[in-house]
């Protein structure tokens, strides 16, 4: 279907950029913002992880960006995929390049899968669905080596099984396969193993790596695990209501977190070395939607706000080479991970 | 399980699905299914002829006595079969084809055009199936295949409302949310990945009202807006038997066989509702 020159995971081709994406939702009269303004850019070949709590406005946003909003919510600002702008196009545009050229992985496998249809049969449906002309049986064919694909043991037997059939970890390698099927250009994973345990989380995160390894692909990882970031994202965004507030290369991001709120969510990860009897957390909650507060969206919570975060809202600006969205970017003491532990509890068991 | 039966009794097992009234129904409406189709077979008088004095009480001759006319009351009630039972089915079929299409699309659709299919099923259903029946086929004239018009009209409605409440439900699963960003058509999203997931309900409705619709049938006969005289119809039968009224043999004959239809289609959806959610027992 997209016959791109594909060169590999090296090129820095713009694929997917978005430009002060706002959606909103109609309720009652009044529109409540869920996503306020984001800028995102992935590259062929690059994974981005969008990080925040349940809520932030991550899922959502990217939803709206492919056309898949809700029907009560406006979606404003720009999206451009290879250079073509998103936002706006008809909705038969859309389908064309829904699952042929970019394509998402949803959190729950086995809801996200059809329970009446075969596996094999819901693969061949994707791959049938942007290759009107492909014999059944030839798309069947493809179901097959593209479960194979996604490591899939006996991939003809599986392919004949319904979805109940199959454990969880090799559900959501089906949902990968139908995902890749046609060869998108961009895969958007919308919290692929926040429903599977840890160790098939680590095998469903090799796949996609392989996947974007092999097929070149740009790679969208929607999260709230620091942890998933850390080993398979090039570049993170964290997202709190609505905003980014700090978006910067993974490595970056880990070694010294501008953002307090990013600080926090970094203190909140228990680390192996240390034994602690209370796990950091930040204070407070995030607030609900259209309850966001004046200023720095983030100032209630945070541990350094001052009057100015409370009434000026910050503009997100580049400090030592990321981008922050914080008054005091760079002016904060020096991170260190174990140092919010220091004012929440310190009794070392040894 | 057919090898268990060729067993010794004690290796004949039920299977966990097959409940006592369940057997019963299907029974009862296999009986009558062979009776549609072989009535003329097992029969050895004809239904529309005089076969013997008139109002006979039943005797070794005639099981079921005679009826005013002198026809033998147990054929035509045999025969009576051929006229209820395809007349039931396709009316069931075309209400839940009818009903379940309109249905999938209102719920699908939704707003201002599933609201207004919404509110002609209301309109509908506000009348009682029974005086709506009547005047649609009273306008219609008498006969069988306007009553059966007369029943679909009645009926699409149940069915509509029944689809549109599964469609509401099943639509908003992620599965659902997946084939439309894999990039499928409304149509295909609707007919492949919401509908095949909702039939069962109308499955267990559609049995049950095979029988209410043969009730109905009989109903619309039985005064008059039915089948036309001649026909053995168990309705038209009734109502011969009602102005005759010490001789209950008349009625009888028909009044089982409307009994056991309605019974046996009852028992086979209250287990086909059982087999498909076996919570709603507790």
């Amino acid at each position: 279907m997209t016959e791109q020159a594909k060169d590999g995971p090296a090129t820095t081709e713009e694929l997917l950029s978005i430009r002060d994406l706002r959606v909103g939702f109609r309720k009652a009269g009044r529109t409540l913002d869920a996503v306020r303004g984001i800028d995102i850019e992935v590259r062929r070949g690059e994974v981005v992880g969008i990080v925040g709590e349940s809520g932030s406005g991550k899922s959502v946003g990217m939803l709206a960006a492919i056309g898949l909003a809700a029907r009560n919510a406006t979606v404003s600002g720009s999206v451009r995929f290879k250079g073509e702008e998103l936002i706006g196009q008809p909705a038969r545009r859309m389908r064309r390049i829904r699952g042929a050229e970019i394509a998402m992985i949803f959190q729950d496998p086995l809801s996200s899968l059809n329970p009446v249809m075969t596996v094999g049969k819901q693969i061949a449906e994707a791959v049938l669905l942007h290759n009107p002309q492909m014999s059944k049986a030839d798309a069947m064919k493809r179901a097959v080596a593209l479960l194979a694909l996604v490591a899939i043991p006996q991939p003809e037997r599986r392919a004949a099984q319904y979805p109940h059939e199959f454990s969880g970890g090799m559900r959501q390698r089906a949902m990968i396969a139908m995902a890749v099927a046609n060869d998108p250009d961009l895969l958007v994973a919308d919290e692929p193993t926040t429903a599977l345990d840890v160790t098939v989380q680590a095998q469903i995160l090799e796949v996609l790596r392989s996947l974007r390894d092999r097929l070149g692909l740009g790679l969208i990882l929607i999260t709230h695990d620091l942890g998933v970031l850390a080993g398979y994202a090039d570049r993170v965004a964290v997202v709190y209501c609505g905003k980014i507030v700090e978006q910067a290369t993974v490595f970056d991001l880990f070694d010294n977190p501008h953002h307090p709120y990013t600080r926090g969510l970094m203190a909140s990860i228990p680390m192996l070395e240390e034994s602690r009897d209370v796990l950091f957390s930040i204070p407070g909650a995030p607030p609900p939607l259209g309850k966001f507060p004046e200023g720095c969206a983030f100032h209630p919570r945070c541990t350094y706000a001052t009057e100015r975060c409370r009434q000026e809202e910050p503009v997100r600006r580049s400090v030592n080479g990321r981008l922050v969205a914080c008054h005091f970017a760079g002016e904060l003491p020096a991170f260190e991970p174990n140092g919010a532990s220091a004012t929440v509890n310190e009794s070392e068991s040894l | 399980m057919s090898l268990a039966i060729a067993g010794s009794r004690s290796r004949f097992s039920r299977p966990g699905w097959l409940s006592l009234p369940l057997a019963i129904g299907f029974l009862v409406i296999l009986f009558w299914l062979l009776m549609t189709l072989f009535a003329p077979w097992v029969t050895i008088y004809d239904a529309m002829d005089m076969v013997g004095r008139r109002l006979q009480p039943p005797s070794w001759e005639h099981w079921l006595g005679t009826d005013s006319l002198g026809r033998d009351v147990l054929t035509r009630t045999l025969f009576g079969a051929w006229h209820s039972l395809p007349l039931a089915i396709l009316v069931v079929f075309l209400a839940v084809t009818i009903g379940s299409l309109i249905g999938a699309i209102s719920g699908f659709v939704g707003g201002l055009v599933g609201g207004a299919l919404m509110r002609l099923v209301d309109i509908t259903l506000s009348f009682p199936p029974m005086l709506l029946a009547m005047a649609v086929a009273a306008s219609l004239g008498p006969g069988l295949g306007n009553a059966a018009i007369a029943m679909v009209l009645v009926w699409w409605p149940v069915y509509a409302r029944l689809m549109r409440a599964q469609v509401l439900e099943i639509k908003e699963r992620e599965h659902v949310e997946a084939a439309v960003a894999a990039g499928a058509r409304p149509s295909r999203v609707l007919l492949r990945h919401i509908v095949p997931l909702s039939w069962m309900p109308i499955l267990v409705s559609a049995t049950m009202d095979l029988g209410q619709v043969v009730l109905l049938a009989a109903s619309l006969s039985f005064i008059g807006l039915g089948a036309k005289p001649p026909t053995p119809e168990w309705g038209s039968m009734i109502s011969d038997g009602a102005t005759h009224f010490y001789q209950w043999w008349i009625a009888f004959g028909p009044g089982v066989a409307i009994l056991t239809i309605v019974l046996g289609f009852n028992f086979i959806g209250d287990g086909l509702r059982d087999i498909w959610d076996p919570k709603s027992n507790d």
